[in-house]
C-alpha cells in the first residue's frame, strides 16, 4: 500500500520535476537575453525559487526531511536574500541604464542553442546512472551552467557578471540535486555560506571599482598595468 | 456512404470557419476596446466592413501587373485549403489526408509569397519595405513554427495532423515538457505571423513600424475585402492549429451531426477565451521597435528548439 502511494507520487512528481527542469532552462535563456539589471535580478530570484521548489519535490519523492531543510534554505538564501542584497547594491551604487553586451541578443541566443545541444550530447551517456525520477536533468543542469558562463562572458558590467556567477551556482546546485537526489546538509550549508561571503566580498569590490573608475564597466580593469 | 458523410463534415467545417472568422476579429476588437476603456464598434463590425468593401469600387494601380489582381484570390484560396486540412471541428476529414503539417506550413508560405510579390509589384516604397520586413520576420518565425509542429510530430511519430490530434486526444501530450515549450513557441509565432501588437499593429498606418498594413496599402474594394478576410482566417487558423496541437479536447471523431455541432460550439468557447488572452497580451505589451522584432521571433525559435531538444533529453 505504501509502495503503491510512492509510485503514485512519483507518477505525478516526475513530470512536474521535468517541467521545472525545463523552466530552469528557460530562465537561463531569459537571463542571457535580458538587458535590464533589475529584471536580471528578478530572473535570478525566480531561478532560486524554482530550485527550492525542485528540491522540495525531490524531498517529497525520497521522503528525506533533510531536503526540506535544504529547500527552505535555498528559498531564503537564493530566492530572497541574494536578490535583495543585489538590489541593495544596485541602489547604493546607483547603476543606471541597460547592460552593455559584447554580442547582440540573437547571436547570443543562437550560441546558447549550440551550447544546449553540446551539453545534452555530453550528458546523454550519463543518463543511465541517474535516478529514474530525475532522468535527463543532468543535461539541463549542464546546459544552464554553460549558459550562465556564456552570460558572464558576454556582459561588461560587474553586476551582471555577478548575476551570471550566481546563476552558475544555481545550475551546479541543480545538477547536484538531480544527480544525487540531495547532497548532505553540511555540504549544502558550506556552499551556501561560501556564496554569501563571496557576495559580500564582491560587494566591497564593487565600491572599490566604482571609486577608482567611476564606472562598473570591467573593461577599465584592462588598463591597469604595472609598467605604467 | 461514409465518404459522403465525410464530405458533408468537410463542407460544414470550411463554411463554419469562413463564416466565423470575421466574428473572431470582431470579438478581439471588442475585448481590446473594453480593456482600453474605449467604446467598441460592436462584435459584428468586421462583417459590416467586409460588406462595405465588397460594394466599393476596386481600383488597380496603373503600372501593376496581373500578379496584383491575382494574389488576393491566391491568399484567400490558400487559407481555405489550409482550413480544409486542419482538424478544427472534426478529425479525419477526407481532405486531411492530402497534406501533413509540412504541407500546411507550405500552404501558408505560398500565401505569404504572393502577398509579398504583390506588395512589391506596384513599385511603391511602402509596399516594398513592407514586403522586406515581412520576409525578415517570417524567415525567423517559420522555423519556429516548424520546430513546434515537429515536436508534436515526434511525440505522435507522424507528421499527419490527423494522427497527432488522434494520439494527443488519448495520451494528453500537454503536460509533456517538450509540448509546453512547443506551445510557448507556437504562441510567439501566432503573435508574429498575425501582426499582433508586440510585432506589428494592424490598427495603425504608422510608416515607421507597419508591416502588414504597408503591404496591403494599394488595395481597395473587393481585393482589400478578400485580403482582410484572409487575415481574419489566418488568425482563426493559427488559433485552431494551436487547439489541435495543445488542447485537442472536443474535436469530433465520430461522424454525426450532433457531435459536429457540439464540436463547433466547443471551438467557439475555446476561441472566446483565447481571444481574451490575446487581447490581454496586446493591451499589456508595448509595440516593439522594428529592430527588436527579430529578437522576439528568435525567442520563439529558441523555445521551439528547446522543445525539440528536451523531447530527446527528457524522453517521452
Amino acid at each position: 500500500m505504501i509502495m503503491h502511494s510512492i509510485l503514485a507520487h512519483s507518477a505525478i512528481i516526475s513530470p512536474v520535476l521535468r517541467i521545472l527542469a525545463a523552466w530552469m532552462l528557460v530562465l537561463s535563456f531569459a537571463l542571457l537575453a535580458q538587458r535590464r539589471l533589475l529584471s536580471l535580478i528578478r530572473l535570478l530570484a525566480w531561478q532560486g525559487v524554482t530550485l527550492a521548489v525542485g528540491t522540495a519535490l525531490v524531498g517529497q519523492l525520497t521522503g528525506d526531511p533533510v531536503l526540506w531543510v535544504s529547500a527552505v534554505l535555498t528559498l531564503s538564501i537564493k530566492g530572497i536574500l541574494m536578490p535583495y542584497v543585489l538590489h541593495y547594491l544596485l541602489r547604493r551604487l546607483q547603476v543606471r541604464g541597460d547592460v552593455e553586451m559584447t554580442l547582440n541578443v540573437p547571436s547570443t541566443q543562437l550560441l546558447g542553442i549550440l551550447l544546449v545541444v553540446f551539453a545534452f550530447s555530453i550528458a546523454a551517456p550519463l543518463d543511465g546512472y541517474l535516478p529514474a525520477a530525475t532522468h535527463g536533468m543532468l543535461g539541463i543542469a549542464l546546459a544552464a551552467f554553460l549558459l550562465s558562463f556564456l552570460m558572464m562572458i558576454t556582459r561588461r558590467k560587474a553586476i551582471s557578471q555577478i548575476v551570471g556567477f550566481l546563476a552558475m551556482d544555481n545550475a551546479l546546485f541543480f545538477a547536484a540535486t538531480s544527480a544525487t537526489l540531495g547532497m548532505p546538509l553540511i555540504v549544502e550549508l558550506g556552499i551556501a555560506l561560501d556564496t554569501l561571503i563571496g557576495l559580500v566580498v564582491i560587494g566591497v569590490f564593487f565600491f572599490q571599482i566604482r571609486d577608482t573608475f567611476d564606472s562598473l564597466d570591467l573593461h577599465y580593469l584592462e588598463h591597469i598595468r604595472e609598467d605604467k | 456512404m461514409t465518404s459522403l458523410i465525410g464530405w458533408r463534415d468537410q463542407c460544414f467545417q470550411i463554411l463554419f470557419v469562413v463564416a466565423a472568422a470575421p466574428l473572431l476579429a470582431g470579438w478581439l476588437q471588442t475585448v481590446r476596446a473594453l480593456l482600453q476603456n474605449r467604446r467598441s464598434a460592436g462584435i459584428l463590425q468586421p462583417y459590416r466592413d467586409l460588406f462595405r468593401l465588397f460594394h466599393k469600387e476596386t481600383l488597380i494601380p496603373e503600372q501593376s501587373s496581373w500578379l496584383f489582381q491575382f494574389s488576393p484570390y491566391v491568399m484567400f484560396g490558400a487559407k481555405i485549403m489550409a482550413v480544409a486540412i486542419v482538424p478544427i471541428i472534426a478529425n479525419g476529414l477526407p481532405l486531411a489526408s492530402a497534406a501533413d503539417v509540412i504541407a500546411l506550413v507550405g500552404l501558408l508560405a505560398v500565401a505569404r509569397i504572393f502577398q509579398v510579390l504583390a506588395a512589391m509589384d506596384t513599385g511603391t516604397a511602402f509596399g516594398s519595405y513592407g514586403a522586406h520586413r515581412e520576409m525578415l520576420i517570417s524567415a525567423l518565425a517559420e522555423p519556429a513554427l516548424l520546430a513546434a509542429l515537429f515536436t508534436a510530430s515526434l511525440l505522435a511519430r507522424s507528421t499527419s495532423l490527423v494522427q497527432i490530434v488522434h494520439l494527443s486526444q488519448i495520451q494528453l501530450f500537454s503536460i509533456h515538457p517538450s509540448m509546453v515549450f512547443a506551445a510557448i513557441a507556437f504562441g510567439f509565432v501566432l503573435l508574429v505571423e498575425n501582426a499582433r501588437i508586440p510585432v506589428d499593429n494592424p490598427a495603425t498606418h504608422l510608416e515607421l513600424t507597419m508591416i502588414h498594413e504597408a503591404m496591403v496599402l494599394e488595395y481597395s474594394g473587393r481585393h482589400l475585402a478578400l485580403l482582410e478576410w484572409a487575415a481574419q482566417l489566418k488568425l482563426f487558423l493559427y488559433m485552431t492549429i494551436g487547439f489541435a496541437l495543445f488542447l485537442p479536447w472536443g474535436i469530433a471523431a465520430k461522424p454525426s451531426l450532433t457531435s459536429l455541432v457540439i464540436a463547433a460550439g466547443l471551438v467557439l468557447v475555446k476561441l472566446f477565451f483565447a481571444v481574451v488572452v490575446l487581447a490581454l497580451i496586446e493591451t499589456l505589451l508595448a509595440k516593439k521597435r522594428l529592430f527588436r522584432v527579430p529578437e522576439f521571433a528568435i525567442t520563439g525559435f529558441l523555445f521551439g528548439v528547446i522543445g525539440l531538444l528536451s523531447h530527446f533529453m527528457l524522453g517521452s
